[in-house]
């Protein structure tokens, strides 16, 4: 949709603009990396084991703090009653966000991995194609979640800690889904044919869910 | 100058026994009122008395807890939002955008592509589109007047504005009263709340007065409206 | 209705005992656990309950989302609570049994892990009820109660095959059951869910009045004469 588009263009530009918020991530990103490598020193053999679990732990983390910030500078000046009272439709301003805030994670992903594999002397022994796969899917399953209850934690007291604590119980499908195929292919133990799955499942469902209900939060009163 | 009201004009906002309770807090407690086409209303009122609270109901923000709003004859305010303008004290703006960026993105809000509409817009209000310095950087007085350009955008039959003099130097507020006439003029009907109506004076058509979450009174004579309320 | 109640906690705390008495002297000692397996009678019916209790939820935050309807909202919440309750008995019994009989404190059984994310999801759900504000509350709540229980059964197949994946001990033993354990498993579910329904009435009746009590309060304020009338 072109007005999904629009806003999308227009937060990538915002973000560009101010690179504070971009800078910050980078480096907390960076620093997430560093303090699990130094709390988790394992040999090769471990750190196939253990790295998927890991990984994805490090990226939930900075994705959350990523999150937080989806609609800040909507609510700076009270930019969504100019939504709300427009005959735009609440999913175009949902979708957008959504896809911002994976753009955004995804970016902070590439950053991560090539310091964990250094860190952690990380081969795949299972088909490394996979990987991507998994990247994506699972990256969107925090995504669109953590969008939407951001979304919905612009209501309550306790903001900032309302997203995780909402977000980490109903996500612990697609974290353990993500886990357990990252571990399969990097240990080539197993297949990772049925994570990958589930979190299709896991995204077309919740997609789903989000777009159907999105306005109903965005307009709750 | 103000108009006699015409008895034969359609209402085009129509309030019924409106009731908004914020939990034990009713912010109106039973608004019945009709605003006609073409009229600038000021909304007047100590704080509290519920006039923010109205204009969201008028604008759909909010939703009555009892009552209803008819707007253009529809009770779904959402279904006639193309017809409405809408204006608060925050700018509803983006503070990182130039005042140009920040109407052409609100205007694809409401399927306008033409960007001359927003230049034209911006001219109205008196400001210039060239100006690329971002809104956040803006004067009070000049904020307000784009943010008067965006609600302007939809070309809206009607425009709701709470307090959009709110800390504005005199100058530019005189300007956009004026500007406010003529779109008056031109046939829109306006609703104004604010705490300075010595600003409306000689433009408004009526000045609607609110206590409580009740409409007290309304009359188009100026000198008697501000004269009970000192 | 309500001279019902009082009957009805009594027939509860006798089947109550009734279903203790089976559980703790009638049924047979269990072959290889001995006398603490007896705690499966109590942990399985609780486990029962709360799934139960967390289907309602779902249903009544349904209803609220279609209909706005104020009792959907309470049952929801209801619900949701002693639901809690019982996840909270299922998560503490199980540790219990699994320590003396298989060493260990935890596993990622299949129906305690369940239970512990669907413990997780309801408490999340009644915090968001608690922080958020209240003309929002049950709107939201329910949305989210909808997400949770979409998630359900994706938490069930993700554990299911990470159990195929990587074989964990089993609580509570799989394979068939002795005639007599089952008579008094169900003794025992009955008892449990008259508790629950017991628990469910009278929190239910709570509710309801408290929120009529804040809606007489909200009338009064709204019907109160404004301090300094014009």
């Amino acid at each position: 949709m072109k007005l999904t588009r629009a806003t999308l263009a227009k937060d990538l530009r915002l973000e560009w603009r101010s690179k504070d918020a971009i800078n910050s991530m980078l480096f907390f990103a960076l620093l997430v990396v560093v303090i699990f490598s130094f709390s988790f020193d394992p040999t090769a053999e471990e750190s196939r084991q253990i790295a998927g679990g890991l990984v994805w732990v490090a990226f939930l983390f900075a994705a959350v703090v990523a999150l937080n910030q989806t609609w800040a500078r909507e609510l700076r000046n009270q930019v969504l009653d100019a939504y709300r009272v427009s005959p735009a439709p609440a999913n175009s301003l949902f979708l957008a966000k959504a896809f911002g805030n994976f753009i955004f994670v995804l970016m902070l992903e590439c950053l991560m991995t090539p310091l964990f594999i250094v860190f952690y002397n990380l081969r795949a022994l299972g088909p490394a194609y996979q990987l991507p796969i998994v990247a994506v899917l699972g990256t969107w399953a925090l995504v669109v979640n953590g969008t939407f209850f951001a979304a919905m934690s612009l209501r309550t007291r306790a903001r900032e800690i309302m997203l995780p604590l909402l977000l980490f119980p109903i996500s612990i499908p697609a974290v353990l889904a993500m886990v357990e195929a990252t571990t399969s292919i990097l240990t080539g133990e197993y297949s990772a044919r049925f994570w990958i799955v589930l979190l299709a499942a896991y995204d077309l469902v919740f997609t789903t869910s989000c777009l159907l209900l999105f306005e109903s939060v965005l307009n709750a009163e | 100058m103000s108009k006699p009201t015409d008895p034969a004009a359609d209402p085009i906002i129509v309030v019924t026994d409106l009731v908004k309770q914020f939990g034990r807090f009713a912010a109106l407690r039973g608004v019945t009122a009709s605003f006609a086409p073409a009229r600038m209303y000021a909304i007047l009122g100590d704080n509290g008395a519920g006039k923010t609270t109205l204009l969201r109901a008028l604008a759909g923000l909010n939703r009555p807890t009892r009552g209803s709003v008819a707007i253009s004859g529809s009770s779904n305010v959402r279904s006639v939002c193309r017809e409405i303008g809408y204006m608060a004290h925050p700018s509803l703006l983006y503070d990182e955008m130039s005042g140009t960026e920040n109407l052409r993105y609100f205007a694809r809000l409401y399927d306008i592509e033409d960007q001359a509409r927003c230049t034209a817009v911006i001219q109205a209000v008196g400001l210039d589109p060239q100006l690329t310095r971002p809104v956040g950087q803006y004067s009070q007085g000049m904020r307000q007047r784009m943010s008067l350009a965006r609600a302007l955008l939809n070309d809206p039959r009607i425009l709701l504005l709470d307090e959009p003099f709110s800390n504005v130097d005199l100058r530019s507020a005189r300007e956009m009263v004026q500007l406010l006439a003529s779109m008056r003029d031109m046939g829109k009907t306006i609703l104004v709340v604010t705490h300075q109506a010595f600003l409306l004076e000689g433009a408004a058509d009526e000045f609607v007065w609110m206590e409580d979450g009740r409409i007290v009174s309304r009359t188009q004579d100026f000198n008697s409206a501000i004269a009970g309320q000192v | 209705m309500k001279r019902l109640f009082p009957v009805f906690g009594l027939l509860t705390g006798v089947l109550l005992s009734y279903a203790l008495y089976l559980a703790l002297v009638v049924a047979p000692t269990e072959q290889t656990m001995g006398d603490v397996q007896r705690i499966f009678y109590y942990h399985v019916p609780s486990a029962w309950t709360a799934f139960l209790l967390f289907f309602i939820n779902f249903v009544a935050s349904v209803v609220y989302l279609i209909r706005r309807n104020m009792k959907a909202d309470v049952v929801a919440l209801v619900a949701a609570e002693i639901g809690v309750v019982f996840c909270t008995v299922v998560l503490v019994t199980g540790p219990i049994w699994a320590r003396p009989v298989w060493g260990i404190w935890w596993t990622w059984d299949l129906r305690l892990t369940l239970t512990l994310v669907l413990w997780l999801i309801y408490v999340s759900y009644l915090m968001l009820r608690r922080f958020s504000s209240s003309g929002q509350t049950p709107q939201i709540a329910a949305v989210l109660a909808v997400l949770g229980a979409l998630d359900v059964p994706l938490v069930y197949f993700s554990i299911w095959f990470f159990r195929t994946q990587h074989p964990q001990p089993v609580i509570g033993g799989g394979g068939s059951i002795d005639p007599r354990m089952l008579h008094v498993l169900l003794i025992n579910w009955a008892a449990f869910s008259c508790l629950a329904a017991l628990m469910f009435w009278s929190r239910y009746r709570l509710e309801v009045l408290k929120r009529e009590v804040e809606d007489t309060q909200a009338l009064e304020a709204l019907l109160e004469t404004p301090r300094g009338s014009r």
